[in-house]
């Protein structure tokens, strides 16, 4: 069993400290956003996501509170939330996927059972692929909804224009 | 590894027993003899886009679209969303907005608890219960109705503050109400923590032990039934809560019996709230105003009786906004089922499903299978077995 | 009269279906039991199964997962029977038309079957218990 178990033995950090044990992950990082105290949000690549989810959820000891995808129209990002109870700090890893046609990402609930509903969503409303996931069963669209059609894609011109060729 | 699982069996299944179990949701549990052995859910029934209908709509007009979200998280879900919409504005609210929101999250939670006390009790077979939890409710939902128009749809918050005030009048009949609520949870609470057929009933049935409250994320009366001290209210404060004197309840023993406990006394802690916000309440407007949401990404977070909601909301300075991520705290803590339904006897299975409060039992559609996927249990099964084995504890004792 | 009419006006059973909706109008529903509104006074009482109902009270906007079950459930309900379109959702889908998983309002999806359903609605967001009992009786005089 992974020590991340034992709550009660972590130390509790105060916000600064907690961005001091940043360091830790700091090479996967490309940017660090804080727009307050309670809201940090960390940027990184798709390929490093995986490293910094665990990092944050394993060493630092912050809660996990969902994944959101997007469709930023040049490229796809999933953000993943926790929450770091102890300062009420909300913090955010923000995965870029830079490829469009192929999105993916490595599944985060080989460690965390609680992200597997939510992956799951993200790949039924935008397409992107969870590497590793171990139920990748649809969630919630419904059992006729069409294959390939991601509801919350947004309506990228070109993209548009060659689902119309189809 | 896939797993293999059932997929959507071909039983249109036989209806609800009663209308107590109301969301379409289909579960599976497999079970060697009495015992789960596996559970499973296939939801969507729910699903209606909200995210999506959320792209299409103006900032102000969001509001009225999530108190829809559920039934009884209905003053969190807006709550949430415009704080955190406020937060990207960058707005300061007038205090006596905090305290107005507060005062009507709070009535909701009462309701939203008793809600829960009356239907656990329906399903382990103690129809007074539901009847009384239910008889109680109806003070606060006159309340509520009196204050923002509606018993559940509150409509109440807008970003930059609250759409209503609250009445000088309506404040005497607060107070005296909560005066009644107080005096009957009281009782309700003494009479399940005394009663030992209750004792036995729900004591070490359907534990969600700590560290699998931890691995599954849950929050609420969940995750303080079993120890872990979580609450929105207190770890990142809003509204007007770091301005009253209250307490976290938490349990450790993480079985439904602790959460009932969690959830009864998060009544009287409510009640205490809501005595200290009503004299507290300041003069004032209930809002300010605001132009324009610019650029930018936020969070807002509200504890809702379930547990925590939480928005995400990304702008683009436009006046809708481009991403709105909602999350329901029974998103994660359903899929707990899996840590604290596995090893069960079928007979506990109505009440630990339903001690999760999920939004809104949703346990209609359940079907159990045995190892050759026959299924030999339907829902009106499932709660005779809970209320027999009611009985049979209370002729042992 | 017709005794099968007679009977479901003087005691018409319900069956609840929820197709997708926020439980507001399904908590007000289970309401009508509570001792406030004691709704099986009149006669109506809430059943466990359509096939012993004379009326469906139906809440929610009929999402597409839904759609199939509401129609398995009107079919299984013995005719003659009412179908009540409870809340602003079931009768035209209110603040969820936009919705790419929405199928409903209840009416367009039960027409596809039965084109002489008979629908009832009661509007509301939700209907308060007072609404549905009333709309009960006057849906139930007007047959």
């Amino acid at each position: 069993m992974s020590d991340f178990l034992r709550l009660k033995e972590r130390r509790i950090m105060n916000h600064q400290q907690l961005i001091a044990e940043l360091a830790g992950i700091k090479d996967r990082l490309t940017g660090i956003d804080e727009t307050s105290n309670k809201r940090l949000y960390l940027n990184c690549k798709a390929e490093d996501s995986f490293a910094v989810n665990k990092f944050i959820f394993e060493h630092v000891g912050a809660r996990f509170l969902i994944a959101t995808g997007i469709d930023a129209e040049d490229c796809f990002e999933v953000l993943y939330h926790f929450s770091y109870d102890q300062t009420g700090c909300v913090i955010t890893v923000k995965a870029r996927i830079d490829d469009r046609q192929k999105p993916s990402i490595e599944s985060i609930s080989t460690f965390l059972p609680a992200a597997e509903w939510i992956e799951r969503e993200i790949h039924d409303l935008f397409g992107i692929e969870i590497i590793n996931h171990p139920d990748m069963r649809r969630l919630i669209l419904s059992d006729d909804w069409p294959e390939g059609v991601h509801p919350l894609r947004k309506r990228v011109p070109a993209e548009a224009a060659q689902e119309k060729e189809k | 590894m896939k797993k293999q699982v059932l997929q959507n069996k071909p039983v249109i299944a036989v209806g609800p027993f009663h209308p107590l179990q109301e969301e379409m949701e289909f579960y599976q549990l497999t079970v060697d003899g009495e015992i789960v052995t596996d559970i499973d859910v296939r939801i969507s029934y729910n699903h209606r886009g909200i995210e999506g209908i959320s792209e299409t709509l103006q900032y102000d007009q969001v509001p009225f679209l999530v108190s829809r979200i559920c039934g009884i998280c209905s003053a969190s879900h807006p709550l949430a969303y415009v704080q955190a919409v406020e937060e990207l504005a960058g707005v300061k609210l007038p205090e006596r907005a905090l305290y107005v929101r507060t005062i009507i999250n709070e009535l909701e939670r009462i309701h939203s608890h008793m809600l829960w006390v009356g239907l656990a009790g329906h399903f382990i077979g103690y129809d007074t219960v539901f009847m009384w939890a239910w008889r109680y409710r109806e003070p606060v939902l006159d309340l509520l109705e009196e204050m923002t128009g509606n018993r559940n749809n509150y409509g109440n918050v807008k970003v930059g503050g609250c759409r209503e005030d609250i009445p000088d009048e309506t404040v005497p009949k607060i107070l005296r109400d909560l005066d009644l609520i107080e005096k009957k949870t009281d009782m309700l609470t003494k009479a399940v923590l005394d009663d030992p057929v209750i004792h036995a009933r729900l004591k070490g049935v359907g534990t969600l032990t700590n560290e699998d409250a931890v691995r599954y994320a849950v929050t609420g009366p969940t995750a303080r039934g079993s120890g872990v001290a979580i609450d929105v209210r207190r770890d990142d404060p809003y509204a007007a809560y770091d301005d009253l004197d209250w307490n976290v309840i938490v349990r450790e023993e993480g079985d439904v019996f602790a959460k009932a406990v969690v959830r009864l006394l998060e009544i009287m802690e409510s009640v205490k709230m809501l005595r200290q916000a009503v004299r507290k309440l300041p003069k004032g407007p209930v809002a300010t105003e605001v132009k324009s949401i610019p650029p930018g990404e936020a969070v807002g977070r509200a504890e809702a009786p379930r547990g925590e909601t939480f928005h995400y909301v990304r702008s683009d300075g436009g006046n809708r906004p481009i991403r709105h991520k909602v999350r329901a705290p029974s998103y994660v803590n359903v899929p707990s089922f899996k840590a604290s339904c596995i090893g069960q006897h079928i007979a506990d299975v109505t009440i630990t499903l339903a001690a999760v409060d999920p939004c809104y039992s949703c346990t209609e559609r359940l079907a159990v299978v045995d190892g050759h996927d026959k299924i030999i249990h339907d829902w009106r099964n499932l709660l005779k077995l809970s209320r027999e084995k009611t009985s049979r504890i209370r002729e042992e004792l | 009269m017709n005794w099968k009419i007679w009977s479901l006006k003087k005691s018409p059973w319900v069956f609840h279906v929820n197709t997708g909706a926020c439980n507001n109008c399904d908590i007000e529903i289970v309401n009508l039991l509570t001792p406030k509104f004691d709704v099986e006074r009149f006669g109506i009482k809430l059943v466990g199964s359509p096939r012993h109902a004379d009326a469906l009270l139906v809440t929610g906007v009929v999402t597409r997962q839904a759609a199939p079950r509401l129609l398995e459930v009107y079919r299984q309900t013995p005719k003659p029977c009412v179908v009540f379109a409870v809340g602003a959702c079931a009768c035209e889908t209110g603040i969820f038309h936009n919705g790419y998983h929405v199928a409903g309002p209840v009416d367009k999806v039960i027409r596809q079957i039965d084109p002489n359903a008979i629908i009832a609605y009661v509007p509301g967001c939700p209907p308060k218990p007072e609404a549905m009992i009333s709309g009960v009786v006057k849906a139930l005089s007007v047959l």
